[in-house]
């Protein structure tokens, strides 16, 4: 994919820059010139839109932080000034703690468009696993930025994740409380905690933008799956130009995304959060009813529906970290669920599991509920560890089309795309081949 | 075989480059010691954890009173006859965690049970006189304790612990 650029600095200056740092033609070749499949569709557009949210969240974290005190006993009191003291400070605000949920609604979404898409294979292995690591950072940074305004909720959430690392005395005695104590800085949640979460909470997002680089440094040197997952075969006919086409794509689809975030924040703010965050921290009193960000649900009714310790927190981490495994536990040579037949109807299957999952996690505890949340735990496993090598084997996959280009044509002559599909059929049915 | 065996031959530069390396991999480790040691409780916060007086005098029967000791949450149970009975008859070996009500209070002094206050699951404050055995229920992911703040079920793994504390008279102890 790359060679592709025909920058010519125009002006004189823009010459001598270039010839001294070659960023005009960097910056032309990655966001001008680069050739994107002409079929992608809006599920396409979420990176544009992860890009925007991450914008948002350090332009509003860096104003909040100017009005924030990190400290134990003012930094309640410093949020609620920041509510309805500091000029628009309510407004920035809802926009840093919404964002929060924005950037993981347009994250999950990017996740299971890869899911589906098979955007995760060879050669895009590296790529995807970028994203598993730019996913947990996102995990971290929203977690530790949630106890910020030191509430209920704040203080509740801190205590039960940073406990998670207890569970290691079950390995070795001790190691587990010397890690929780040196997270804390102290016997308990407390000051030194704030203080430390504070700093990481800024730095985070910085390492976060690192890791993006490095994502879209990898994007742009295999090149954009697509709706078929067949590869890019002829440029001039399977591709367009990034700009304008892309661009003014991705445009539509970061404008709509902002609609539906202006929603939430002018007419339900409190929405995804919680009341009891508005009570400041109590080391005494905990909520009756504790639960996360919602976004962090789904991996928290995991942790819960093992009866053990233990086996909870290294069930909770795996079902985050499998997803690195993907590439290879999927053994389907076709990408795309579209002409996978049965990985469609396991893919569907998986994602109301995952929602499941999420309901259960804001649910009690309780008899029914942690019922549910075992088989949905067993099942997700399940979908990685055993459904996703076996189908690989036994599906027959539909019939691809013999190129991007080829595809598209059809679909405009209103024939279907899979069942008519013109050429020498053994090279049309031939599978994707893996790397 | 033999030009192997005269090339694999240590050399006085082999020596000096696994020599700098260790002096190298010592110097990364001295000085990534202070910024992992720099994590841990400072001396104001230790300093915090001087021993505490705590009267029992004002503890009615039946009630439970929490206080903080190295900003740690404790709770003072001063347990009503029932309770204590109820703590005191169970099969120690069928808890999982398994300890004799004795060992877990003074003796002579049944009716006070010190424990942490914080769930041995993940953190949270169990709720006091609830759950099945009627000591504590933690609201969180539902562990429940029994009168003598004993795991008996959910998925905490192990009892309240009972922090160092001694009776100084019949009504006044000292935690630390
Ligand atoms: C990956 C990007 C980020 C995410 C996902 C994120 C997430 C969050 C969340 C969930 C909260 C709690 C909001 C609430 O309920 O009040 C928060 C608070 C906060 N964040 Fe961020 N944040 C990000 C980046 C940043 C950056 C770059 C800064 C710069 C310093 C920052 C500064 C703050 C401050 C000062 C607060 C406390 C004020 C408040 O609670 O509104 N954040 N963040
Ligand atoms: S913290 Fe008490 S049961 Fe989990």
């Amino acid at each position: 994919m790359e060679g592709h650029s025909t920058y010519v600095p125009k002006s004189g200056i823009a010459r001598w820059l270039e010839s001294r740092l070659p960023i005009g033609g960097l910056m032309h070749s990655s966001f001008i010139a680069f050739p994107v499949p002409r079929n992608l569709n809006y599920f396409w557009t979420f990176g544009a839109i992860l890009m925007m949210m991450l914008v948002v969240q350090i332009v509003t974290g860096v104003v909040l932080a100017m009005h924030y005190t990190p400290n134990a006993k003012l930094a309640f009191a410093s949020v609620e000034a920041i509510m309805r003291d500091v000029n628009f400070g309510w407004l920035l605000r809802y926009m840093h703690a919404n964002g929060a949920s924005m950037f993981f609604i347009a994250v999950y979404i990017h996740i299971f468009r890869g899911l589906y898409y098979g955007s995760y294979k060879a050669p895009r292995e590296v790529l995807w696993i970028l994203g598993v690591i730019i996913f947990l950072l996102m995990m971290a940074t929203a977690f530790m930025g949630y106890v910020l305004p030191w509430g209920q909720m704040s203080f509740w959430g801190a205590t039960v994740i940073t406990n998670l690392f207890s569970a290691f005395d079950e390995i070795i005695p001790g190691v587990g409380t010397w890690i929780v104590t040196l997270l804390w800085g102290g016997f308990a949640v407390d000051n030194p905690t704030l203080n430390r979460f504070f700093a990481l909470h800024y730095l985070l997002p910085f390492m976060l933008a690192g890791v993006v680089i490095l994502h879209i440094w990898a994007l742009h040197h295999v090149g954009q799956n697509n709706p078929t997952g067949v590869e890019v075969k002829n440029v001039r006919k399977d591709t367009i130009p990034f700009t304008p086409y892309a661009t003014l794509k991705d445009t539509v689809g970061t404008v709509v995304f902002l609609l539906f975030f202006a929603w939430f924040l002018f007419y339900i703010p409190n929405y995804m959060g919680h009341a009891d965050n508005y009570i400041e921290a109590n080391p005494s009193v905990t909520p009756a009813h504790i639960v996360p960000e919602w976004y962090f649900l789904p991996f928290y009714a995991i942790l819960r529906a093992i009866p053990s310790k233990l086996g909870g927190v290294i069930a909770m981490f795996s079902a985050v970290l499998i997803l690195a495994a993907v590439p290879w536990l999927d053994t389907s040579r076709v990408r795309s669920a579209s002409y996978r037949p049965l990985y469609r109807q396991f893919f569907w299957v998986f994602v109301l599991v995952c929602i499941g999952l999420g309901y259960l996690g804001a649910k009690p505890p309780e008899g029914g509920y942690t019922i549910a949340a075992q088989i949905l735990t067993f099942y997700y496993f399940l979908h990685f560890l055993v459904i996703l090598p076996v189908l690989g084997l036994v599906e027959t996959p539909r019939r691809l089309p013999g190129s991007i280009a080829e595809s598209v044509l059809e679909s405009t002559k209103g024939g279907s795309a899979t069942a008519v599909s013109a050429g020498p059929a053994g090279a049309v049915a031939s599978p994707q081949t893996k790397g | 075989m033999a030009d192997t065996i005269t090339a694999a031959e240590p050399t006085r530069r082999d020596f000096l480059y696994i020599a700098t390396g260790a002096v190298g991999a010592v110097g990364v480790a001295a000085v990534a010691w202070p910024f992992i040691s720099q994590m841990q409780p400072d001396a104001a916060t230790i300093a915090a954890g001087a021993p505490v007086d705590f009267d029992l005098a004002p503890v009615t029967e039946g009630a439970i009173v929490k206080l903080f000791w190295r900003g740690k949450l404790i709770f003072v149970r001063h347990r009503t006859k029932d309770e204590i009975a109820s703590a005191e008859k169970v099969d120690v070996n069928t808890l999982p965690d398994p300890q004799p009500d004795s060992a877990r209070v003074k003796e002579g002094h049944a009716q006070w049970l010190v424990v942490y206050g914080n769930c041995t699951h993940l953190g949270c404050v169990p709720l006091g006189h609830q759950g099945h055995y009627e000591g504590w229920l933690c609201p969180c992911h539902g562990s429940v304790f029994d009168t003598s703040g004993r795991i008996r079920q959910g998925p905490a793994p192990t009892n309240l612990p009972v922090p160092p504390y001694k009776f100084v008279s019949d009504t006044k102890i000292t935690i630390g």
